[in-house]
């Protein structure tokens, strides 16, 4: 089942076509490069928050990692509760990706299988909604988070989130090609209804796309920076808008160390994660692309 | 997958053919009572399992849209959001006579396209190099990613350090080069230029991995055929590869569009404090910047929502236009 997600490795062809499709040393020069230019500020983060703030600020920049982590933690745990904003955001990633997956996969499902009026045009309208500015909606959604009293609570981050359109799309590519109909055709004549064909059927074969976009939309989710600034605040912020206090300060006075050491704090979880499943995330990316 | 087939059958209710029916009569009505439960099922499901969506869509997206629209038409406070006071087009009017907002739509073009452009050429330039046969491809991949895992607020936090004018680590390997003193701060094109970077950074890695899943769908005989003719790599890439992957490209230029026009957190983080909006002579402020210091610092709802419509008005243009385009080269292409 894997394979599927797997990007597509094709070495058939390879037999007898010579080494004009092997990289030459110029390939990884460029290569490394860009893997450097990718890792580089990353690794800078954690130099820098593992510094002093006097150290930071010299020219030239420092280039190892220093002793100071542990006070820089500490230091920014305290100025921007990067305690509650930790837990904010997993709650608010974990709802939304929980949600979204559920959704999607039955929506997928439906668009990739289910015959019905309207599908073709309602699967249009689901991509169209991607090209949609949240900033359009903002102004009356904070209108109607304000009015049900949901200034600052985690519900005004979640409700608008519950499903996307991508993630629709997302598993219809998926289902599209690893669903087989007669799979479902044979459950039908089994006399299966079509929630108990969900459950033992599509679920089973579903599931390692619905682990990949379930890891995408709590990345997004987890980085989400423009509705949770405008609807949270610093009382019970997410580590977004907590990171946005931070860095906002006015200027010299603010110890730089500590701001990156709240960079560094924000990214890890998800860095951690990217070191453990970083290939399955790759291989979900190229596999919701290539039917595009 | 056939385990859990037949678990659906053994479990699920008993097959038509289920012989401890009572009588004939019996089995008629509740058979019927089935199929309509059967094809209702069939009929009706469908919509049920997409309705999620659309009603999410609906109640946070849809009637939100339409709803800023009529704001847009009214003078509304932040702080008193019942009181509209009714404004016909002025504040669309009001709009094209304030310089600040072409200020904010020609940076939000600017930088646009100094973020779009090198970020999307890199990524093909890489997917296509990524797209050899490689050793360590796995890391690459990762790699080239990782500054998708960061948030926007991370990233331009990093940034602001490293593109600091004083001792900023950018500044200082200019120097070495002989460059010296940039302001990334305070000057427009280099803030322009430094915001872009935190742009193409985060996404050229994505972009390239999109590229790459698109370039191993090509049949490789094209290939194979292109190299006996004796075309060169280059030639290989322009002649057969950019043709073969045309549609990932169009794709992935409509959606850095999409996201160019939205930009925010980058030049709001980038200017430093939440009251300094897009530098301190707007040299970065972008269109949803402007919106939000209307809608917020300045509270006037009704004026930032005609900004919010603008901004989807510039995004149907750009759609309409990308379509021409790809129409016009379809017909080349097939003509």
């Amino acid at each position: 089942m894997t394979t599927a997600l797997s990007t597509a490795p094709r070495r058939r062809f390879r037999a007898g076509a010579g080494d004009h499709d092997k990289a030459g040393p110029v390939a990884y020069v460029v290569l490394a490069l860009a893997a450097a230019v990718s890792l580089f500020p990353l690794y800078w983060t954690f130099v820098a928050a593992s510094s002093t703030g006097e150290r930071v600020a010299q020219s030239p920049p420092p280039l190892v990692p220093s002793g100071q982590l542990w006070h820089n933690i500490t230091t920014a745990w305290d100025q921007a509760d990067m305690g509650t904003a930790l837990l904010n955001s997993t709650v608010v990633a974990g709802c939304v990706s929980l949600s979204t997956v559920l959704f999607s996969t039955l929506a997928g499902f439906a668009f990739a299988k289910l015959p019905f009026r309207g599908r073709n045009a309602l699967l249009t309208l689901v991509v169209a909604t991607m090209t949609i500015p949240p900033q359009l909606s903002v102004i009356p959604l904070y209108r109607i988070i304000t009015g049900l009293h949901w200034g600052n609570q985690l519900q005004a981050v979640i409700l608008p989130s519950l499903v996307a359109a991508f993630g629709v799309f997302f598993m219809r590519q998926f289902l599209v090609e690893a669903l087989p109909v007669e799979l479902i055709e044979a459950a039908r004549v089994d006399g299966a209804h079509s929630l108990r064909i969900i459950w033992h059927v599509v679920l089973p074969i579903a599931r390692p796309a619905m682990a990949v976009l379930g890891m995408l939309v709590f990345v997004q989710s987890w980085n989400d920076f423009f509705w949770p600034f405008v609807v949270l605040t610093q009382q019970n912020p997410t580590v977004q808008v907590a990171l946005s206090a931070i860095g906002g300060g006015s200027g010299h006075d603010i110890n730089q160390a500590v701001i990156m050491t709240g960079a560094l704090v924000g990214t890890l979880p998800l860095l951690l994660i990217f070191a453990l499943l970083g290939k399955h995330i790759v291989g979900g990316i190229t596999a919701g692309a290539v039917k595009s | 997958m056939a385990t859990s087939i037949r678990a659906a059958a053994e479990d699920g209710s008993a097959p038509p053919s289920a012989p401890r029916r009572t009588g004939p009569a019996a089995a008629p009505p509740r058979s019927a009572w089935r199929s309509r439960l059967y094809r209702l099922d069939l009929k009706a499901s469908p919509y049920a399992y997409i309705a999620p969506f659309f009603l999410c869509f609906a109640a946070f997206g849809l009637f939100p849209l339409i709803w800023t629209g009529w704001l847009s038409l009214h003078r509304v406070d932040l702080l008193n959001t019942d009181v509209m006071d009714w404004r016909g087009v002025d504040n669309y009017t009001r709009l094209w006579d304030t310089d600040q907002f072409w200020n904010a739509l020609r940076n939000t073009f600017t930088i646009g396209v100094i973020s779009t452009v090198p970020q999307l050429l890199m990524a093909l330039g890489l997917a296509h190099l990524l797209n050899y046969r490689l050793r360590g491809r796995g890391f690459f991949r990762v790699a080239i990613l990782a500054p998708y895992a960061t948030s926007i607020a991370a990233a331009t936090l990093v940034f602001v350090q490293l593109f600091n004018p004083d001792y900023g680590m950018i500044n200082w390997f200019l120097s070495l080069a002989g460059i010296e003193h940039t302001d990334w701060y305070a000057d427009t094109w280099p803030s322009q230029i430094a915001i872009s970077t935190i742009v193409t950074w985060r996404w050229t890695g994505y972009n390239a991995l999109i590229y790459l899943a698109a370039m191993q769908a090509v049949p490789k005989d094209l290939y194979e055929a292109a190299s006996l003719d004796g075309a060169s790599r280059w030639q290989q890439f322009t002649k057969v590869t950019i043709p073969s992957i045309r549609p990932t490209i169009l794709f992935t230029i409509i959606v850095s569009t999409i996201g160019a026009t939205q930009l925010f957190g980058e030049p709001m983080l980038f200017g430093g404090g939440v009251g300094v909006s897009g530098g301190s002579a707007h040299q970065f402020q972008t269109l949803s910047l402007y919106m939000y210091e209307l809608g917020w610092p300045s509270r006037q709802l009704g004026r930032a929502s005609a900004v919010a419509w603008t901004m989807l008005l510039i995004l149907l243009l750009i759609g309409a236009v990308n379509l021409l385009i790809a129409r016009r080269n379809r017909s080349k292409l097939g003509g």
